[in-house]
């Protein structure tokens, strides 16, 4: 059953990352995003090393988005976390750390509660895809470490998000 | 770190003067409809040498800007004062202060004893009553000279309203600087006035709400000490910071019990926050909510009985009441909106929150049983109340939206109960998260 569900994963990994990361448009200097990273490696024909954490953003997908307030997996989120549990298994050592985020359209303790939810969300879906729970950590920052500036919403969208972070 | 001591005020006998008799003693009432501050007319503090002459008006400066900062009283210019601070050695010529429209009066006088301490006197004179209100002395350092002033601040501020004062005290908050995405935060500690300033972290691990022990000369906060978030001590005066308990998840939202010992806190496990006791004596740890919801934000009640959190158990962030041993929880926030960081007042009367409702974030007040909601300000983002010992002034901070580089601003400011006088507190750079000390002992 293992063997099946990463075929059909890995297989469905390119479409899924294009689906599932938001579009960053004009991004400020001093912000590099995943996806220019991606862009860049993919025109150079670099390839990323296998497990290592571009590998893991191109595949995958660096990180998972939330509605406000809310810690539930959207539909999109499902299939990237999908896609990060096909990774896991293709990369047996890997552990990885699960770092959830806010908006900043809330208080600071309320924040940190919510961040660890969401990070929370994702591991819970991993272990019940078959991951094992040992390599995988969590951490919330609140709304410590947003990764888009301005006070717009679309900065809030991409801040109350979950990002995955290759630990080893 | 500065060390605190001990100053303890003699009472000064009465300067013999004629007392006016049938006149109703001075008072500033500002529950009155048309509330103007009092005018006072503070002098200058004699000393009879050129170092004593300048604490003497350093204190006076002190004094004059805590006074006039709490929007109760109009300081007086001392350009146009008459009697000069010689003769008022002898006692104020009333008609003098009578005719500038002074109500009150205060003089005094600093002395650097011959065996090296500082010794300051004032009295406060009710200038229609031509009668002196208040006589007090204190002996101390004079390194020490600031606090003095400021407990020389409390005395009169407590004499003419008849609240306690809260002048001397200190504000322990988060400094912060650089972009959004970069943001440095560092522990720091002012007088409330802004003086005193230090920071006691160099930014290099995250650090967030800190707040204050009631009892003794240390504070509890949040730190991401290598990558584990979670609730420390430090002691201000031996700098030492020690971890709170062996918790298996992150802790945060750490308080104070009323009497020192106890931190309250909330743990996070498997998506699940609730809050913790520990008891720092004997390590003790209790549990008090459980529950699969958000529960944290907690805050007790001066009298140690009841607590104050924040849970979205019902499906939002709201206000809630426990009994201190967890039971007996009920929902006091009904209005529209979203409730959080609750902080009981040191007088038990009112319970401060932030409210968020339809994009602004408002700091308000509402009593234990939730009636009486009232709002004292309002903006993009204005979050986490403080209150100063003495129940009437609070502190909170205000940030302004960030702009496309990640520019933003964040400041402290300090309100009246009443929701007038709201203030910026200077400090050094941005900040957040402060938490107003007890009087200091």
């Amino acid at each position: 059953m293992r063997l099946t569900f990463l075929s059909i994963a890995l297989s469905a990994l390119v479409v899924a990352g294009c689906e599932t990361t938001p579009d960053s448009t004009a991004d400020q200097e001093g912000v590099v995003s995943s996806e220019e990273e991606i862009v860049a490696i993919q025109q150079q024909g670099v390839q990323a090393v296998p497990g290592s954490q571009e590998d893991l953003d191109i595949l995958v997908g660096p990180r998972v988005f939330f509605d406000f307030d809310s810690s539930a997996l959207r539909s999109d989120a499902q299939a990237t976390v999908q896609n990060l549990g096909a990774w896991l298994e293709a990369n047996p050592t890997k552990r990885i750390r699960i770092e959830g985020n806010t908006d900043e359209r809330g208080t600071r303790e309320y924040n940190l509660a919510l961040g660890d939810r969401r990070a929370e969300a994702v591991r819970s879906y991993l272990m019940a895809l078959g991951v094992n729970g040992n390599r995988l950590t969590t951490i919330s920052f609140g709304k410590e470490r947003p990764i888009r500036l301005g006070s717009t919403p679309e900065a809030w969208a991409m801040n109350r998000n979950a990002t995955f972070v290759v630990l080893n | 770190m500065r060390r605190v001591r001990a100053i303890f005020p003699i009472a000064l006998f009465l300067l013999a003067v004629t007392a006016n008799p049938g006149r109703a003693e001075l008072f500033v009432d500002v529950t009155g409809p048309n509330f103007e501050p009092l005018p006072i007319a503070i002098t200058d503090f004699y000393g009879n040498d050129e170092g004593a002459a300048q604490i003497g008006r350093d204190i006076t400066q002190v004094v004059t800007a805590n006074l006039e900062r709490s929007g109760l009283f109009k300081p007086i210019d001392p350009r146009a004062f008459i009697q000069d601070i010689g003769s008022l050695r002898a006692g104020p010529r009333f008609g003098d202060w009578r005719v500038i429209n002074s109500d009150a009066l205060v003089s005094g006088g600093v002395e650097l004893q011959s065996d090296g301490r500082l010794r300051v006197e004032f009295r406060l004179w009710d200038v229609l009553a031509e009668q002196q209100m208040t006589g007090l002395a204190y002996v101390s350092t004079p390194a020490n000279w600031r606090r003095v002033a400021h407990i020389v601040s409390d005395a009169i501020y407590k004499r003419l309203t008849g609240e306690e004062g809260y002048f001397d005290t200190r504000i322990v908050y988060i400094a912060e600087s650089g972009p959004q995405n970069r943001r440095v935060k560092r522990l720091a500690i002012m007088d409330q006035d802004g003086d005193n300033h230090s920071y006691l972290t160099d930014g290099s691990t995250l650090m967030l709400t800190p707040r204050f022990s009631p009892t003794s000369q240390e504070i509890t906060y949040l730190a991401y000490v290598n990558d584990q978030p979670r609730v420390y001590l430090l002691n201000l005066d031996t700098g030492q910071q020690e971890l709170v308990g062996n918790f298996p998840g992150m802790t945060f939202a750490p308080r104070f019990s009323p009497d020192g010992n106890k931190i309250i806190m909330s743990m996070a496990e498997g998506g699940n926050s609730d809050i913790y006791t520990m008891d720092l004596r004997t390590r003790q740890v209790v549990r008090l909510t459980n529950d699969p919801g958000i529960d944290t934000s907690a805050s007790y009640a001066p009298d140690g009985r009841q607590i104050v959190f924040n849970s979205d158990r019902g499906g939002q962030q709201q206000l809630y009441v426990m009994n201190a041993d967890g039971t007996n929880v009920r929902r006091i926030s009904f209005g529209e909106g979203l409730y959080a960081t609750p902080v009981w007042s040191p007088r038990g009367d009112l319970i401060a929150f932030t409210r968020i409702h339809q994009g602004t974030f408002y700091i308000g007040v509402m009593k234990p049983d939730g009636s009486g909601e009232r709002m004292l300000s309002s903006g993009f983002l204005v979050e986490s109340p403080t209150w100063a010992p003495n129940g009437r002034v609070l502190s909170f901070f205000r940030q302004e939206p960030s702009d496309s580089q990640g520019r933003v601003r964040s400041r402290l400011y300090t309100i009246d109960l009443t929701g007038f006088n709201e203030r910026e507190v200077a400090t050094p750079i941005d900040a957040s998260d402060p938490a107003w000390s007890p009087l200091i002992p």
